[in-house]
């Protein structure tokens, strides 16, 4: 305790040199937080939207359906069973059809993944209830398939697809709906049409190629559950690369704060040798002297904390009123426009103790040599 | 005007009095390939209250035997005692503990903390000591009241003048009621007014408390207040001197 206030008096005794330190340090700490706190945002945001516009809470696949793989689509469907049909009809699970099928629009031809859906479904986002209406063909398209097919509300389309049999049919289709998702895989080449419609075009009765769901495994037979972990894992990969990618910075950040740090350090050692001489013929032992330069080092970084807050908690409020703006730019990646970021106890007191136990490893770095200091020498200021 | 009359050549000191012994005392440094030798052969005792001075020249090892005698050094050969304790045979913490309690350091260029006031450069050595805050109150306030420095608490040492630095210095060794209080040329930054008036000072704590001063210094001013002078040169005890203050009246 007394190594505490003393090293307080004496950052505080030193004036400009100390709030110099500690301004650098508490820029890379508050920079540190923000952040790792857009990236949380983002991450929570974009984890929250793929859930709501995409996959739930998990999807029951058609055990040879593979998402990344276009070419098991054509066979991955399955009768629906009794068992899913009471899960579908109390709300539970979202039946969806999928099919690649091609587009004409403006005469070009582009191909996109048919998805059939329910209209009545609330488990998703999604605005299916447009699909509603004596008009059997409408179909609803995201703003990035919208952009990309120069399609609007009220468009004809021709749509092809070939059914079950490999017969190629073709019709007009209605945009009766353009909705704004940030999740980009709900979206680009994505066309939704009525999942009863869409079984009588494919001559699939009955028949779906994923379940989505609101809870958690209830055990279908005859389908594979995959968790929302599973579903999440791309966009978590592409979240942790870009964590990575920003520790580089907050390194280089850090690095900075903490060689003005270890400069500080060294320069008092060697301008304090008649202190430390003092120190010890006042009672003091050389490890409690190398134990006072530490802690005086450590506590740039509460200083840094305490002065991060005075002004990173009005900063970052304002901000998360605001959120960032990452304008409606088609980035390919789940992103919502506004990224709101999330400072997390973990991240804050995580923040803080990196800083803290880092500038206290610097600071007893060049500390350590007051241990191997003669204090005769010392009290002359050699 | 006080008469400085030699009483004796020879130190017959009683023993069970003693607080302070050295010991064929023999002190090198190390310079370049060879050694430097600071002091040789030093036997000397000092007793409980004594007001004694190391004279000598600069180089004559004063500051060298007052190092060791605070333990903040340790002899190459020979035996240091102090209270008790050979300072060879203290560890690092032993050491510290002793200088904490029962040794008070005055220096010539007073050694103040610049970021303390007044008030926490004295507390300073009670901090290391389990004493409340009220004792440790109530104790600077009486160092400072020796020194007659009361009105300058709160203030940083730059904003005193050099007898004043030098006066909070022996507050600060007095506070903790050492037993020995070294003093390394204490008045070579002074002027003699304010000399005169640190040494009448120490010699009143001396007398009123009984703590043993010993000084070095080749001020012929603090010499006038010495009850004992030993001379050095060249790291030898050359002469060793009872004296005794007589008034001229």
């Amino acid at each position: 305790m007394v190594a505490f206030k003393l090293a307080y008096r004496n950052l505080l005794g030193a004036g400009l040199r100390t709030w110099l330190n500690v301004s650098v340090l508490s820029l890379a700490f508050v920079l540190i937080v923000f952040y790792n706190g857009m990236i949380d945002g983002w991450n929570r945001q974009s984890r929250n939207d793929t859930q709501d516009w995409e996959i739930g809470q998990g999807q029951y696949w058609h055990p040879d359906y593979d998402k990344y793989d276009v070419y098991t689509i054509n066979e991955a469907h399955q009768p629906i069973d009794e068992h899913a049909q009471q899960e579908i009809d109390g709300g539970h699970l979202v039946p969806q059809l999928l099919q690649k099928a091609t587009i004409y629009p403006q005469g070009r031809m582009q191909s996109i993944l048919l998805r059939g859906i329910p209209p009545e479904q609330t488990l998703l986002k999604l605005p299916t209830d447009a699909l509603n209406g004596d008009d059997e063909a409408k179909v609803i398209i995201g703003k990035r398939m919208a952009k990309a097919t120069k399609l609007k509300v009220g468009d004809q389309v021709l749509l092809r697809w070939r059914d079950r049999h490999g017969t190629f049919d073709a019709r007009q289709v209605t945009v009766a709906q353009v909705f704004n998702c940030d999740v980009a895989e709900a979206d680009q080449g994505q066309l939704y049409i009525d999942f009863q419609v869409m079984q009588q075009m494919m001559d699939f009765d009955s028949e779906a190629t994923l379940l989505v769901s609101g809870s958690e495994d209830v055990g279908l037979a005859g389908w594979s559950f995959k968790s929302a972990d599973f579903l999440l894992k791309d966009l978590d990969d592409l979240i942790n690369s870009e964590r990575i990618s920003g520790r580089i910075i907050q390194l280089v950040l850090l690095m900075i704060a903490l060689l003005a740090i270890f400069d500080t350090q060294i320069l008092s050692i060697f301008r304090r040798k008649k202190e430390i001489g003092t120190y010890i013929a006042l009672g003091l032992t050389r490890k409690q002297v190398v134990g006072i330069f530490t802690i005086e080092g450590g506590v740039h970084s509460i200083l840094a904390a305490l002065l991060g807050a005075a002004y990173g908690i009005p900063l970052f409020l304002w901000i998360n009123t605001i959120g960032i703006n990452f304008g409606s730019a088609d980035m390919g990646i789940t992103i919502a426009e506004r990224v709101y970021p999330y400072y997390s106890w973990q991240l804050v007191v995580g923040s803080v103790l990196i800083v803290l136990v880092t500038s206290t490893i610097v600071s007893f770095i060049p500390a350590r040599k007051i241990a191997y200091m003669s204090p005769t020498d010392a009290l002359k200021g050699k | 005007m006080v008469k400085r009359i030699i009483v004796d050549d020879k130190i017959f000191q009683d023993m069970d009095n003693q607080i302070i012994q050295l010991e064929h005392l023999t002190k090198r440094f190390p310079v370049g390939n060879g050694f430097f030798t600071a002091l040789t052969d030093i036997t000397l005792s000092f007793g409980k209250g004594e007001f004694a001075g190391l004279v000598g020249p600069s180089g004559s090892g004063k500051t060298t035997l007052l190092n060791i005698i605070g333990s903040l050094d340790v002899p190459s050969e020979g035996k240091a005692t102090v209270l008790g304790r050979s300072i060879a045979e203290l560890s690092q913490k032993q050491a510290a503990n002793m200088r904490n309690h029962h040794i008070g350091f005055i220096f010539q260029t007073y050694n103040l903390l610049p970021v303390y006031t007044v008030y926490e450069n004295v507390e300073f050595a009670l901090l290391l000591q389990n004493i409340s805050a009220e004792e440790r109150r109530k104790a600077v306030m009486q160092a400072l009241e020796w020194v007659g420095l009361t009105d300058k608490e709160k203030s940083k040492p730059s904003m005193l003048s050099g007898g004043e630095c030098q006066r909070v210095a022996i507050a600060r060794s007095m506070v903790k009621r050492p037993k020995i209080v070294l003093a390394d040329e204490p008045t070579a930054n002074l002027d003699s007014k304010n000399s005169h008036h640190i040494l009448q000072t120490m010699q009143k704590l001396n007398e009123e408390l009984g703590v043993t001063f010993i000084f070095s210094t080749h001020d012929e001013k603090v010499m006038q207040y010495l009850k004992r002078q030993i001379s050095l040169a060249d790291g030898k005890v050359v002469a060793d001197e009872q004296v005794e203050l007589v008034s001229s009246q």
